[in-house]
């Protein structure tokens, strides 16, 4: 009960301190404390609602033990962050992004194949692409290629649209502009119409970073050698393990949302020219 | 015939792919087979040979297609379509999720996205999470859920729908906070002048100029919430749905089984999402905003 009313009062005090905080003029600080403020909150209410109910920690295990677990077992997190992250997702991210840029490039003088690609391109991207994974997995083997190989299938189509959308950015006047300065093609591409593309391609890789770690690790359930996330996942909930599965999704959701902030980062750095981006006053 | 005719060389471009394809792959064990009967295969006996193998790497198009028609057509005709066997019955299970998680994801989309637009503090709080929630990869503990579902009680369709809901209820918020909050300040000012309380606001300009943004967001939110009931079928102990046939397929390497699954699930969703684009265009035209 002393728990229950402990989560009550965390709660409230959670919500009063935001209320002050969102109703100051707003700052880099107060917007960087109102939402951490929110995920202490969430996770001191998880602990008391945990503990306080009896809540079995085979179904739903308290913050605190998860964070032990976390602390003990580094080494096995470390390896599965390696196969799957590194080797799985990061190569296919590479490759497939990679490909869908070329790709893009290559049929942009062709609006023959741009007006017939698309439409395809876009039909795809809506498709569920990741029931491609046990096919890949049976052509690829358990190891991390074809993890890599899901992952190019599912980041390829929406990096096309995109980027085929950004070259399209650049207007008629800018580019008559360019033709009075006497520019090829290639100078036209280079300095006026990939720059003008960027804040589109930055948007194709920042959704496709998010489908590259759930493609490599949604195709290890289909099977994988004896490590990895996805493994480690659908082992321990087998085992009723679910602190470590749980450790396991801190490590993914770490994972994710740093190599999210990483493509935003350089997103910042190479499109501060565009609106979005400035600093707002 | 202008739009269409890029579009089929396309299409046409890719099943000639596929055959060829299919050929590449195939062809290793079509020698293997040959060499064991101890004849050499002429170029035409491979092409047939590969284009018709009973566990292939890549099945043929004809293939995949006469399967599909074995597992739905054939069975309705013999008045058996919601036979355990019939893509169809497996389709409708899927559907069946896909559909209450894509109707709770909205709802609950568009409830986070009210509370966004009208509450400071949930703005700060929330928004932030809102994002970050995505960049999680939350497929990954779908067969978590499942189970945990499963030992509480709760089994059956919910549990997926759940996934499903997770998935969906992101592009609706987003898109409806930026739809809610689409009307300028201009109109804004003419509703305080009109003397128009909140609600009137709300209903009145709010959530009319909102409604482009909320059909885009809904279309995402389908694809994701199909996506979703098929990676929550698949630790369910592949019992039934498209997730659990390609599930099985994989486990006994029935590749004309798996791909004739994702092609029912990829025909699913196109038809989803169709759907709610005739929707979308009803409803803008009725509107006079199409």
């Amino acid at each position: 009960m002393a728990w229950l009313a402990a989560g009550l009062l965390f709660w409230a005090l959670g919500w009063w301190i935001n209320h002050l905080l969102a109703h100051r003029p707003r700052t880099t600080a107060t917007r960087l404390a109102v939402p951490i403020i929110f995920g202490l909150t969430v996770i001191a209410i998880w602990e008391c609602l945990v503990r306080g109910l009896g809540i079995s920690p085979v179904l739903l295990p308290p913050p605190s033990q998860i964070a032990a677990r976390f602390a003990t077992s580094t080494a096995i997190l470390w390896e599965d962050f390696v196969q799957t992250a590194l080797k799985g997702a990061l190569t296919g991210y590479i490759i497939g992004c990679g490909a869908a840029f070329l790709t893009a490039i290559a049929i942009d003088r062709s609006p023959f194949l741009q007006r017939g690609l698309l439409p395809v391109g876009n039909f795809v991207a809506a498709l569920p692409i990741i029931g491609m994974a046990p096919i890949l997995v049976m052509w690829f083997g358990f190891d991390w290629q074809s993890k890599a190989a899901v992952v190019v299938v599912m980041v390829f189509f929406p990096m096309l649209v995109n980027t085929v959308q950004g070259l399209a950015e650049a207007d008629a006047m800018q580019r008559d502009l360019m033709r009075t300065y006497a520019a090829g093609y290639m100078t036209t591409l280079l300095k006026l119409r990939l720059p003008a593309a960027m804040p589109f391609i930055f948007n194709g890789l920042k959704i496709a970073t998010t489908l590259a770690l759930i493609g490599a690790i949604v195709a290890e359930f289909f099977g994988s050698p004896v490590k990895g996330m996805g493994f480690r996942i659908s082992t321990s909930v087998g085992q009723l393990a679910l602190d470590l599965v749980w450790a396991e999704i801190v490590v993914a959701a770490l994972a994710g949302s740093g190599f999210y902030g990483l493509v935003a980062l350089i997103e910042r750095r190479i499109t501060f020219w565009h609106p979005s981006q400035r600093s707002r006053i | 015939m202008k739009r269409v005719l890029p579009i089929l060389t396309v299409v046409v471009a890719i099943f000639a792919l596929w055959y060829a394809a299919a050929v590449w792959l195939n062809a290793a064990w079509a020698y293997d087979k040959a060499e064991r009967a101890e004849r050499t295969l002429s170029i035409s006996e491979l092409v047939t040979d590969t284009w018709s193998q009973d566990k292939p790497k890549l099945p043929a198009p004809h293939q995949v297609a006469a399967e599909i028609w074995k597992t739905t057509g054939e069975m309705a005709l013999n008045g058996r379509a919601f036979s355990k066997r019939s893509l169809i019955y497996h389709s409708w299970i899927t559907f069946s999720s896909t559909a209450l998680g894509f109707l709770l994801g909205t709802a609950l989309g568009v409830a986070l996205a009210i509370g966004i637009v009208y509450n400071r503090t949930m703005d700060m709080s929330v928004m932030p999470w809102v994002i970050a929630s995505q960049t999680i990869p939350i497929l990954a503990i779908a067969p978590m859920i499942i189970v945990v579902l499963n030992a509480v009680g709760i089994s059956g369709l919910l549990p997926k729908a759940m996934i499903s809901m997770y998935l969906s209820f992101f592009p609706v918020v987003v898109g409806m906070v930026k739809g809610l909050r689409s009307p300028s300040a201009m109109q804004l000012d003419q509703m305080r002048t009109w003397n128009a309380s909140p609600s009137q606001t709300f209903w009145r300009l709010r959530l009319p100029s909102s409604m482009p943004y909320f059909f885009t967001s809904l279309k995402i939110a389908m694809a994701a919430s199909l996506v979703g009931a098929i990676v929550g079928e698949l630790p369910t102990g592949a019992v039934a749905g498209l997730g659990a046939r390609l599930l099985a397929g994989s486990y006994y390497g029935q590749t004309i089984q798996i791909w004739s699954a994702l092609l029912m699930a990829a025909t699913l969703a196109a038809l989803l999402v169709g759907l709610i684009g005739v929707l979308q265009r009803l409803t803008l035209r009725r509107m006079g905003m199409a």
